[in-house]
């Protein structure tokens, strides 16, 4: 009863902007990341005076596409509610296998399909360990973790796997009208992603599925196969980037990824999507991860020893959800008061 | 002799609602008193108010001659008052001793806990309870009625002069239920007193002393049980102004639409069967786990059926998921909103928009000039108030949401429509537009089943009504030949004279 009293002392926190058009696109995170990423890079370019410049930038981009493609697939997995924690692994089975087959002169085309089919394998069974068995997103994804991590160590016996046709480079390292074609793929995954996130009717379910899964199954919605797919997506997307990657690097390294699950499910919180299934886009996702590596290179440029980088996502990722949380709190409590 | 417990001019205003207004009741020491009324009739919250879960608006409480506040329930748990839930509220997976010592555990110097005394303290409580439990199991083992037992062991662990009992035989089987009703008396016997709380009058007229009757937050009466008999009671707790609440019912019905036979649902032996006709709003009363919406649930292909038929149109079909269900033509607005209707954080479009994500869709994508038509049209036709289609759901008030989930189950264009508890929580005034809505959709030849636990609604809105008991339908009524007192004979099991 006391505490009621202090809460309504407090001054409103609904000003008449946040009320209007601007507010609510204020309100977007991607609009919010989106401001602050140009000012990161304009307040860089001053500082530095090159950060602008046609290298620095590809190899932002660069940096970027592989992740970027892992996120679409997390993004998914979080709306649908769970997470993905096997990508990073996945990442590097999926390169590993892709690598073996090409240096057994498995052609090309058919090499890729199998590093991306070792993804969708291993997405499939986490996908049906979590629907069927009813273990949780946590357990599942951990466990297949350290399952596709151990395959990429035991097939490699630890090296990194070398001597790969130079005709594969093309997808990792080519250009197409001056831009990476990495870049390039990238951007469409995510592109169509971010599209298909917001208009296909089947995607929509994955949304239905986050926001509540008891009313998405009595709304006729298949909530397994939902979640099938997702996870199955995800696995996929991630073993596609790792061939990917193993193009642009030339090797194939099994202890490649370590520590990416966590990264994406960083940049994609920071980008809006909530632990709690439901909402999210992939932009925003996109959006959450380059932020976090404007802020990176950003130190890299200033010569901040790399050392610092970890904390910067740590203390970034912190203050995006709690400003989020504290914002909506206020929002909350402003309501309650003309309720009240 | 000076009474335990005393609760004068009680009130408690909830938004929308006047949960209980001006209420008195008494209670002595040694005393089993029942608390009886209509769902909604405020029982529950004037036992939270005595337990220190709400605190009221006005009136005084005084515990044994002295007036007191309760801060909260541990508050009134230590002054001497219990409250034993319908839902338990112990922790699963600890052992029974741990549950009935929370908080409380004999730890030696070093704050380790003393099992060995532990168990021993709970071996006494529940020995004294006569019940044979091994306080080192853990508490998800036990039966219900056990459970129960280990709750009530831990309101007497402390002393507690006052024990209040929610519906606490609503999960038992007969012989628990007399178990659990001889322990009560020896208790009382003992000097504790008790508030029951129970729909079940032929238990009540065996068990208490005392009886207090609430209708619609408001104080009916106390009389003593030897004076009294059951129709009385009834009258008392029933006798209401439907008012306009409700709309004409249907002059004609159609031919049958739904026939169910002898459909069992896993966990239960009844058979049930029945039909539904076009145009009919076919009532389903009975007590809280009477097994209303387990069947509703397994006609809509959410629960697993074991055996029978459903004819559908003069087709037997299959109704194997709710997706089914859907494609068939049979909807079901579920009785917890929140939990099992609504997408909370999304729009109303899109909760609108979700049983019918294909039908707003063109080419496999959603087409935004459909889903927002099939918005808008809902936010018109149920009148629902919302500032734009693009609302969170979770804004706007109970009422409107609601309509929202009407709204989602019409998009379906339904054959039968299976509503449980439509207007739980919602007021007055949308609850009436629930009820016209409902009876217009009949009109045009959609079959209704309505579950609902408000007796004023199911007659006033039903053109025949089924009562079920224990999983089994028991009786059935024609509009015109139902009463409530009919129907809660019927459903509490008691015997007509």
């Amino acid at each position: 009863m006391e505490k009621a009293t202090t809460f309504s002392d407090m001054p409103p926190a609904s000003g008449s902007f946040t009320r209007g058009f601007l507010g609510r696109l204020a309100r977007q995170r991607e609009f919010t990341l989106i401001v602050m990423i140009v000012l990161i890079g304009l307040a860089l370019q001053l500082i530095t005076g090159r950060f602008f410049t046609v290298p620095n930038l590809n190899a932002i981009l660069l940096g970027f596409a592989t992740s970027a493609i892992i996120v679409v697939g997390m993004t998914g997995a979080l709306v649908s509610g769970g997470f993905d924690l096997s990508v990073g692994s996945v990442f590097a089975m999926g390169g590993v296998t892709a690598a073996i087959a090409l240096r057994a002169d498995v052609p090309i085309p058919l090499s890729i399909i199998l590093g991306v089919g070792a993804g969708v394998l291993a997405g499939l069974v986490n996908g049906l360990l979590i629907t069927k068995v009813q273990i949780n997103p946590f357990i599942t994804t951990l466990g297949m973790m350290g399952i596709a991590r151990g395959i990429s160590l035991a097939v490699t016996e630890g090296t990194t796997l070398a001597g790969l046709p130079s005709e594969f480079y093309v997808y990792g390292q080519g250009k197409t009208f001056d831009i990476p074609n990495l870049v390039l793929i990238a951007l469409s995954i995510v592109l169509i992603g971010d599209f298909l996130m917001r208009r296909s009717s089947s995607f929509r379910q994955i949304y239905y599925v986050g926001g509540n899964e008891e009313a998405a199954r009595l709304s006729g919605i298949n909530v397994d196969r939902v979640k099938i797919a997702v996870y199955t997506l995800s696995g996929l997307l991630a073993a596609l980037a790792g061939v990917l990657s193993i193009s642009r690097f030339t090797v194939a390294d099994p202890g490649t990824g370590m520590g990416e699950e966590l990264r994406i499910i960083a940049a994609c919180i920071i980008g809006g999507c909530s632990l709690r299934g439901g909402k999210g886009t992939v932009i925003g996702g996109l959006f959450g991860l380059i932020f976090v590596g404007f802020i990176n290179n950003g130190l890299i440029l200033l010569r901040v020893p790399v050392y610092w980088q970890q904390l910067s996502m740590g203390v970034v990722l912190l203050l995006a959800v709690g400003f989020d949380t504290l914002s909506q709190r206020w929002q909350l409590r402003s309501r309650g008061q003309k309720a009240g | 002799m000076q009474p335990l417990l005393k609760a004068s001019g009680i009130s408690k205003q909830f938004p929308g609602t006047q949960a209980l207004d001006n209420v008195s009741l008494e209670l002595m020491p040694g005393e089993i008193h029942a608390v009886i009324g209509e769902n909604g009739a405020g029982k529950s919250t004037l036992m939270k108010i005595l337990a220190g879960v709400l605190s009221p608006d006005s009136g005084t409480i005084e515990f044994e001659g002295k007036p007191v506040t309760f801060l909260n329930p541990h508050d009134a748990l230590m002054k001497g008052i219990a409250i034993v839930y319908q839902e338990l509220s112990l922790v699963p997976p600890l052992t029974v001793a741990e549950n009935i010592f929370p908080g409380r555990l004999p730890t030696n110097f070093l704050g380790m806990v003393r099992y060995g005394a532990l168990f021993r303290d709970a071996k006494q409580v529940l020995d004294n309870l006569n019940a044979n439990i091994d306080p080192r199991v853990p508490v998800e083992m036990l039966s219900i009625a056990n459970q129960q037992l280990v709750e009530i062991g831990k309101a007497l662990s402390l002393n507690c002069k006052v024990l209040i009992l929610d519906e606490p035989t609503s999960a038992l089987t007969d012989h628990e239920t007399e178990l659990l009703l001889k322990l009560l008396r020896r208790l009382a016997n003992e000097g504790v007193g008790i508030l029951y709380i129970s729909h079940k009058l032929n238990e009540i007229m065996s068990l208490a002393d005392r009886v207090t009757v609430l209708r619609d937050g408001k104080y009916v009466g106390t009389d003593s049980i030897k004076g009294v008999h059951p129709d009385d009671l009834i009258r008392m707790m029933v006798g209401r102004d439907l008012g306009v609440l409700f709309p004409q019912k249907s002059k004609q019905i159609g031919t049958p639409l739904l026939e169910v036979k002898n459909v069992r649902i896993a966990g239960s032996d009844a058979k049930n069967s029945f039909r539904l006709y076009h145009g009919e709003v076919l009532g389903l009363a009975g007590l809280i786990g009477s097994g209303r919406t387990e069947l509703a649930r397994a006609l809509f292909g959410a629960e697993p059926i074991v055996e029978g038929e459903i004819i559908l149109n003069g087709e037997e079909v299959k109704v194997t998921s709710p997706k089914r269900a859907i494609e068939l033509g049979i909807g079901y607005l579920p009785e917890d909103r929140k939990a099992a209707g609504l997408f909370l954080e999304m729009s109303l479009k899109l909760n609108v928009a979700a049983t019918v994500i294909d039908e707003v869709s063109s080419g496999g994508f959603v087409v935004g000039s459909k889903e927002r038509k099939l918005a808008e049209e809902a936010v018109q036709q149920l009148d629902i108030s919302t500032p734009t289609i693009e609302q969170e759901i979770r804004r706007l008030s109970g009422g409107n949401q609601q309509k929202a989930l009407v709204a989602k189950w019409l998009a379906i264009k339904p054959k039968v429509l299976i509503v449980d508890e439509p207007t739980r929580g919602i007021d007055v005034g949308a609850k009436r537009e629930i009820h016209f809505l409902l009876r217009t959709l009949a009109e045009t030849g959609v079959g209704i089943i309505m579950i609902s636990s408000e007796l004023p609604e199911v007659l006033g809105m039903s053109d025949r009504i089924l009562v079920m008991r224990e999983g089994a339908f028991v009786a059935e009524y024609s509009s015109s030949e139902a009463t409530e007192e009919k129907i809660i004979r019927s459903a509490s099991g008691q015997k007509s004279e």
